[in-house]
């Protein structure tokens, strides 16, 4: 198990590294100078060559990066350009919009999808099998900011029971912020929900075909306890696994849905930074989600241990 | 001989067809996939409307007999507007497929032959590029060379890489351990040999199921790309850009938002229905079990 940890450890950290390069590199092949690009093209030389030094731009590139890597592990982010502030207070603000739209619709979709799966699966080939399934397949091929235009339309146009945008903060209260996310995350969730029930549904038939269901069966108990206790935990690795994959889409779409929605998160920021040529907060928010992209699947790899005890042993 | 073990169903081409045609997946998959391609071909030589031609009084019309599907804020025909918008989309999903396959099948298959230190990296190098979502390369991609159709195909590309790179190892690992390849081993041929001649013929219909796939995730990543002005540029037509367009003028013409979604959605469907049923055809082992 530690051993299994360890190497899962490792391997995320070394991962998180590659990736560290690849991110700072992208931005060093970026054509033009953000001293010039700061001061604008007024700027007198001296200027310039000052405010180079300032940033440090005049270092040799190993340098900076091991500045800026430095920097991102105790949270110095430097400044953006635009907004004069330390990057890390802009991304605090805008990722206490991101995270929890994030986990809101990983919440929906694990409560949504798990139970749908295991309910198909145990009746497979009946009518609500079928039904379930058409449903999950049309769901898969809905874009989730296509849904999210329709949903807003329906609720916020139509109906008027949600706003259909913004964001109030979170100084109201929570409610009104939650009810601002709501549709959001929704809409981030579905597309996915479909993906994982298929998922969970062929895995719960893998199981459920297995000898040791068979003779829990017969040695007499009840259906439902087999369903989720024994062949549940055993369906759960691949279910796990995609878990972890669609984080990844989620961080990517809360960076759509977030334009759809006009909400205040990582993902506005990172349009508007790149539209302002603010590369210092492109850089590190990119790195960011990377990063937690990453260390999501280290933790479902580390939860695999958890759920399958041979994996323990080993 | 060799061949045999392994890949095609034991059955004639007939037998296939005839098994094909009773799949329902993939009828409708490859009806539906087909009469998206025809739309495509079609608007290179006729549209009902000439979309350059910009009529601003026939603005924002709802859906009507003359133009089926309503017109767009420049009194655009819908309808020309998404058949034009197929090329794009099936363009940039196709490539970026091609860029999976290209590098991916390739990288995989090596994997799989020479195993040790080579299998490690390629692995690891899977890892990283997974870390990296579509949208997120494409953002860098696009702060380098600015927005671009280009730019869309390049980001969807990389993503699909180790998509194809880990089925063709997994493919290519349960062969190896075979016995007809054992058999090609011990007549001299190579480890590139091999694969070219017996692992990669073996493992064409998980490709081709997998290709089916990510041509689908291609079409959405193309859509969400446009639709955050990072895939195509006006006035090209996409279906993500049609449906940005849509957004501030749906209160007034919700017909606008409808028509490209329901466009992507068709031939999201189609695709992976048609991904569905290949797969029920093409795997021998689920044959066997029905």
């Amino acid at each position: 198990m530690t051993r299994y940890a360890l190497n899962r450890l490792l391997v995320g950290l070394a991962t998180l590294l590659v990736a560290s390069v690849i991110v700072f590199s992208v931005m060093e092949i970026l054509p033009g100078d953000p001293a010039r690009l700061m001061l604008g093209i007024n700027a007198t030389e001296d200027a310039v060559v000052a405010l180079r030094q300032q940033m440090g731009l005049d270092q040799p590139v190993v340098l900076r990066y091991l500045h800026w890597i430095g920097g991102m592990v105790v949270g110095d982010l430097g400044r953006s350009y635009t907004y004069s502030v330390p990057v890390l207070e802009l991304v605090a603000e805008r990722a206490a919009v991101s995270l929890p739209l994030a986990i809101l619709s990983l919440l929906l979709l694990t409560v949504v999808a798990i139970p749908v799966g295991i309910f198909a699966a145990a009746r497979r080939g009946s009518a609500a099998d079928a039904a379930t399934m058409a449903v999950s397949q049309i769901g898969v091929a809905i874009p989730n900011f296509w849904f999210a235009l329709l949903l807003v339309y329906l609720f916020a146009v139509w109906l008027r029971l949600v706003p259909a945008g913004g964001f109030p903060g979170w100084s109201a209260g929570p409610w009104p912020g939650l009810k601002a996310l709501l549709l959001p995350a929704v809409a981030l969730a579905l597309p996915q929900a479909a993906i994982l029930s298929r998922v969970t549904r062929s895995a719960m038939i893998d199981v459920l075909g297995e000898d040791y269901i068979r003779t829990a069966r017969a040695k007499g108990l009840p259906r439902a306890q087999v369903l989720w206790r024994h062949a549940l935990r055993n369906a759960l690795i691949p279910v796990l696994t995609i878990l972890g994959l669609q984080f990844a889409y989620l961080i990517a779409g809360t960076i759509i849905i977030e334009n759809v929605f006009y909400l205040p998160g990582l993902g506005r920021l990172i349009f508007q930074a790149i539209t302002q040529r603010d590369l210092i907060v492109v850089e590190s928010v990119v790195m960011l989600l990377v990063a937690s992209v990453i260390i999501v699947n280290l933790i479902v790899d580390l939860s695999y241990a958890i759920v399958d005890p041979r994996l323990r042993a080993a | 001989m060799s061949d045999l073990a392994f890949a095609a169903p034991p059955t004639g081409a007939a037998t296939f067809l005839r098994r094909a045609l009773r799949n329902r997946s993939f009828v409708t998959g490859l009806a539906i996939t087909a009469l998206v391609a025809l739309v495509a071909l079609v608007s290179f030589f006729w549209t009902p409307y000439d979309i350059t031609h910009l009529p601003v009084a026939e603005r924002m019309k709802p859906p009507s007999a003359s133009n089926l599907f309503g017109t767009d804020h420049f009194g655009r025909d819908i309808f020309s507007m998404i058949m034009i918008g197929s090329r794009n989309s099936i363009a940039v999903a196709l490539i970026a497929v091609g860029i999976g396959m290209g590098i991916g099948v390739p990288l995989g298959c090596a994997a799989a032959a020479r195993g040790g230190w080579l299998d490690e990296a390629v692995m690891r190098f899977n890892d990283i590029v997974f870390a990296f979502p579509a949208l997120l390369s494409a953002i860098m991609i696009t702060a380098i060379f600015g927005p671009g159709a280009v730019n869309a195909i390049i980001a969807i590309g990389i993503f699909n890489i180790p998509v194809f790179a880990r089925v063709a190892r997994a493919g290519a690992l349960a062969l190896w351990p075979r016995e007809f390849i054992m058999a090609a081993r011990v007549a001299g041929k190579g480890a590139a040999r091999i694969t070219v001649e017996h692992i990669l013929p073996n493992i064409v219909s998980l490709l081709l199921v997998q290709g089916t796939i990510q041509f689908a995730l291609g079409i959405l990543a193309e859509a969400g790309l446009s639709y955050v002005g990072l895939g195509a540029q006006p006035p090209m037509p996409s279906w993500g850009r049609m449906l940005f367009d849509a957004q501030t003028r749906m209160m007034v013409a919700p017909h606008l938002a409808l028509f490209p979604g329901f466009a992507i959605v068709i031939t999201v469907l189609g695709l992976n229905l048609l991904g569905d049923g290949l797969r029920d055809l093409l795997d021998p082992r689920l044959n066997r079990e029905r």
